[in-house]
């Protein structure tokens, strides 16, 4: 039975999985201690849960439980990890490498930066989305303090080649940070074998749930350190003040246990149940994009830009299933996906784009119900559609004179 | 993003999807807006000679479901119109009609300027005949 609307954004989120909810539930209620509670029983079990959870969360990454730091999710793992090395290793030098196609809470906290005296390098990507290590390696000079690259993108699921980035960075003696929180849990993440400095992480993105996410921070070769950006009661060894989200945390590490143990096998499903879908539609549909490498890819993710159907106009003809769009029309602003145009693919692909993010809880049935339901509307919006006329009749629309507005 | 019904009926059942003869003397071809910009409006209406008035209009559009259904509004709206009267029809109209957002009213002014570019280009068709 498909229950409606289908669920093919677990790039947005992810349904918190029922085994972690039960984990969760008890530390509401009879376990509601504060994990600095230091003088009775409340606390102990508090800082106990956390402790578990702490350790099941640097066992997915490979890290030591000391280097992980809790924080209320990705975005200010980004800010923690970005400003606090920044101000921190400020003697050091001013320089940050980061890229074009990171997230907003990477992008935007590098320009807050550039305000505040840094200069920061914006790597360009190439057609199929990665950075090129030799321009990575050209752009660090004495003065560069941190790369920050993200593992996979949030948008074409690209996968960076971290590894590589990391030997660049220990050559070099510049710290990393990566936003890993598209890939933890996904694809196998070791900070050792990365020579990763920090990483972003966070619950939602693996089925644990909203408001609780993790920065690791590492402690040896080299040891990191972080000027804080959060003050206070000196909590996550000073990196991080305020009360400790214990529901939360017990969450995120019964989420990443999951992720550990499963990983192996989701991936295989994820995979088959993303290449079933790109087949079914290329079976029946020409002129079909893909946007970023098929090669470095996140097994659930599939980006597809539809030629000569508007994005916002497909969301409404599939409005049963939950996806997200690189066109405008769809947010606020006027301008269509950044990290699609760093492709350079041209806006209007950019504008054609769906993002479609696979998860645990999907299945074969629905993928077929989606596939069928997109041939249908992609053939509809196209027989309405003035590019796909024109360019069934020989006109090359790169030639036309547009009235752009 | 809530979309209107009218604007969602239009979407599902678009009035007048098509196209009519390029080379028609009689018949007026508007292509306005741009790939880049997420939005491109092919309008066309065939005019009778004799009286002015609208008999066919037809459209194909590239984008949002917003500028689908202005589009498709304004089709409906030249049948049986004559010229002048088309060229009075403004983006106000179609924004009041559909209930438009504001983020959402270039896709009117889009519709009026392929209604305005369609009847130049009859106009400019009829003065090269005679």
């Amino acid at each position: 039975m498909l229950k409606f609307p289908i669920y093919f954004d677990n790039h947005a989120t992810s349904p918190v999985d029922p085994r972690v909810l039960e984990a969760m539930l008890p530390y509401f209620t009879e376990r509601f201690g504060n994990a600095a509670s230091r003088n009775h029983k409340y606390g102990w079990e508090a800082e106990e849960a956390v402790e578990q959870a702490r350790k099941q969360i640097a066992d997915l990454i490979g890290a030591s439980p000391k280097e992980i730091v809790f924080t209320s999710g990705a975005t200010e793992s980004d800010n923690l990890a970005i400003r606090g090395a920044a101000y921190m290793y400020r003697e050091k030098g001013d320089h940050i490498i980061t890229a074009v196609t990171e997230h907003k809470a990477v992008i935007d906290t590098c320009k807050r930066l550039e305000k505040e005296g840094f200069r920061v390098t914006y790597l360009p990507v190439k057609k199929d989305g990665l950075v090129d290590l030799g321009q990575l390696r050209a752009a660090i000079t004495e003065k560069t303090v941190l790369i920050t690259i993200m593992t996979a993108n949030n948008e074409i699921g690209v996968l960076q080649p971290i590894a590589e980035i990391g030997a660049i960075a220990k050559e070099k003696g510049v710290l990393f940070h990566t936003d890993a929180v598209q890939a933890v849990g996904k694809v196998p993440f070791d900070v050792n074998a990365l020579n990763v400095h920090m990483a972003s992480i966070t619950a939602h993105k693996m089925y644990g749930p909203k408001g609780i996410g993790a920065l690791y921070v590492r402690r040896r070769n080299p040891r990191v350190l972080l000027t804080p950006i959060i003050e206070g009661g000196g909590h996550e060894r000073g990196m991080r003040s305020g009360t400790l989200n214990v529901p939360g945390i017990v969450g995120f590490g019964k989420a990443a246990e999951i992720c550990r143990l499963e990983m192996a096998a989701e991936s295989v499903r994820m995979q088959a149940l993303r290449d079933r879908l790109n087949r079914k539609l290329h079976e029946r549909l020409d002129e079909l994009y893909i946007n970023g490498s098929m090669d470095h890819r996140l097994p659930g993710n599939l980006n597809i830009s539809f030629a000569y159907v508007e994005g916002e106009s497909l969301l409404m003809g599939i409005n049963d299933v939950a996806v997200s769009s690189g066109s405008a029309c769809t947010s606020a602003s006027l301008e269509p996906s950044y990290v699609l145009k760093a492709l350079g693919a041209g806006d209007e692909l950019a504008h054609s784009s769906i993002r479609f993010g696979l998860g645990r809880f999907n299945t074969e049935e629905e993928v077929d119900y989606v596939a069928d339901k997109l041939v249908s509307v992609v053939s509809k919006l196209r027989e309405m559609s003035p590019l796909y006329e024109m360019v069934k009749d020989g006109v090359d629309l790169s030639k036309m004179q547009w009235s752009a507005h | 993003m809530a979309y209107s019904e009218k604007v969602v009926d239009h979407f599902n059942n678009p009035r007048n999807v098509g196209s009519l003869p390029k080379q028609d003397p009689t018949v007026g071809t508007g292509l306005v807006g741009a790939p880049e910009c997420g939005d491109v409006m092919k309008l066309q209406v065939k005019v009778n000679p004799e009286t002015g008035v609208i008999d066919e209009a037809k459209f194909k559009t590239f984008g949002c479901g917003s500028a689908i259904a202005s589009s498709s509004l304004a089709t409906e709206w030249l049948k049986g119109k004559t010229v002048d009267q088309a060229l009075a029809i403004k983006n106000t109209d179609i924004v009041a009609e559909l209930a438009l957002p504001p983020v959402k009213i270039h896709c009117s002014v889009l519709a009026e300027d392929a209604i305005k570019a369609a009847i130049a280009d009859y106009k400019k068709k009829q003065q090269a005949g005679q």
